[in-house]
């Protein structure tokens, strides 16, 4: 059936209700006239058509369903909050080895400057030392390598969950489905835990020096 | 003939941790005449202007990575005979391969001790 002739049955059909009842018609009379109009239009459909259009609703529940379920999950939150901390945090180890290697390599160095002073077995004995201190620190290297592989890994996922926002858009959750972000989840949970409490490290930038956690201390008293 | 330890070492590597150890690896085996170079275009640079008997190169540095600069040496006619250790973490075989093609003089993997970098420098350069 086209189009035009579904436009025109339909358009009989309110003529006669508006002859029949004016502009005001009661409810199961708009209700018999979509059951016949379907009625009509489902004569026109075969099994395929109606098994594509119920594959096709299936596919649109689904993604539905998946959008819901991908906003729930907070892929912004993912983006925004886990990934750039893991990131920040992944740094912040690379520099705390690397200051690390360097404080050891100055103390070897400072050794070795001492081996004028030593008699030569001693010396020979200090020297084999510090070649194996400097062969450890080879691991600061391969560490930061290691660790700047695992940030771009970070970073590729953090673009594809990007791609996977803007393809599925900022789609509401259902309120059930949503769990509060870290810090509304914290707020909400007045009693602080020991685990709350273990949070470890903090990041340079973040974290207070002993100056600071000193006068905290002076404060309570 | 014996090497001669007075001959000037340049080593290459954008990590200057990196660049710490291998000089004082380096200074214990008797080398004291070490320059140091982050990238591979400025140990271009030093290279045409300086006289290196040996060059200790990372692999993956930028702009220019320890492959390039390998590559530009052995396509310069003066620079051409320079000994050339690729020191890398980069330890799958098509990487050795393409070094090898390269021209490179020996290849060290990372982590590496003493031992290794010693041997390495003899096969190169003889004994010392």
């Amino acid at each position: 059936m086209s189009a035009g002739k579904i436009d025109k049955d339909l358009a009989l059909r309110l003529d006669e209700l508006r002859r029949e009842h004016g502009d005001t018609v009661r409810l199961d009379r708009v209700a018999e006239v979509v059951r016949s109009l379907l009625s009509t239009m489902s004569g026109d459909l075969d099994a395929k058509d109606i098994r594509l259009y119920q594959e096709l609703e299936a596919l649109a529940n689904y993604i539905h369903a998946a959008r819901a379920e991908i906003a729930a999950l907070r892929p912004d939150e993912i983006q925004n909050h886990y990934i750039a901390s893991a990131t920040d945090e992944l740094d912040a180890i690379v520099g705390a080895t690397e200051s690390a290697t360097n404080e050891i390599l100055d103390a070897c160095e400072q050794l070795e400057t001492m081996l004028t002073d030593l008699p030569p077995e001693m010396g020979q004995r200090l020297t084999d030392a510090t070649t194996r201190i400097y062969e450890a620190c080879n691991f600061q290297d391969i560490t930061g390598q290691r660790i700047t592989k695992v940030v771009r890994a970070l970073k590729h996922i953090e673009q594809k969950i990007e791609a996977l926002v803007a393809a599925f858009g900022p789609a509401e959750p259902t309120a059930e489905a949503t769990p509060p972000p870290p810090e509304a989840a914290a707020d909400e949970v007045k009693q602080v835990t020991d685990e709350d409490l273990l949070n470890g490290p903090q990041l340079p930038e973040r974290a207070s020096r002993q100056a600071d956690i000193d006068a905290l201390f002076a404060s309570f008293d | 003939m014996s090497v001669d330890k007075n001959m000037n070492v340049l080593i290459v590597d954008d990590y200057k941790t990196m660049l710490r150890i291998i000089r004082n690896l380096l200074r214990q085996l008797g080398f004291i005449n070490i320059e140091e170079a982050t990238d591979g275009s400025m140990a271009l640079q030093m290279m045409r202007e300086g006289n290196f008997g040996l060059v200790i190169s990372d692999w993956n540095m930028e702009p220019m990575t320890g492959l390039q600069l390998l590559r530009e040496v052995r396509a310069d006619a003066k620079l051409k005979p320079t000994p050339f250790i690729m020191v890398t973490a980069e330890s799958k075989s098509e990487n050795v391969i393409a070094a090898k093609e390269a021209g490179v003089s020996n290849y060290i993997v990372k982590p590496f001790n003493a031992e290794t970098l010693k041997a390495k420098m003899v096969s190169v350069l003889g004994e010392f």
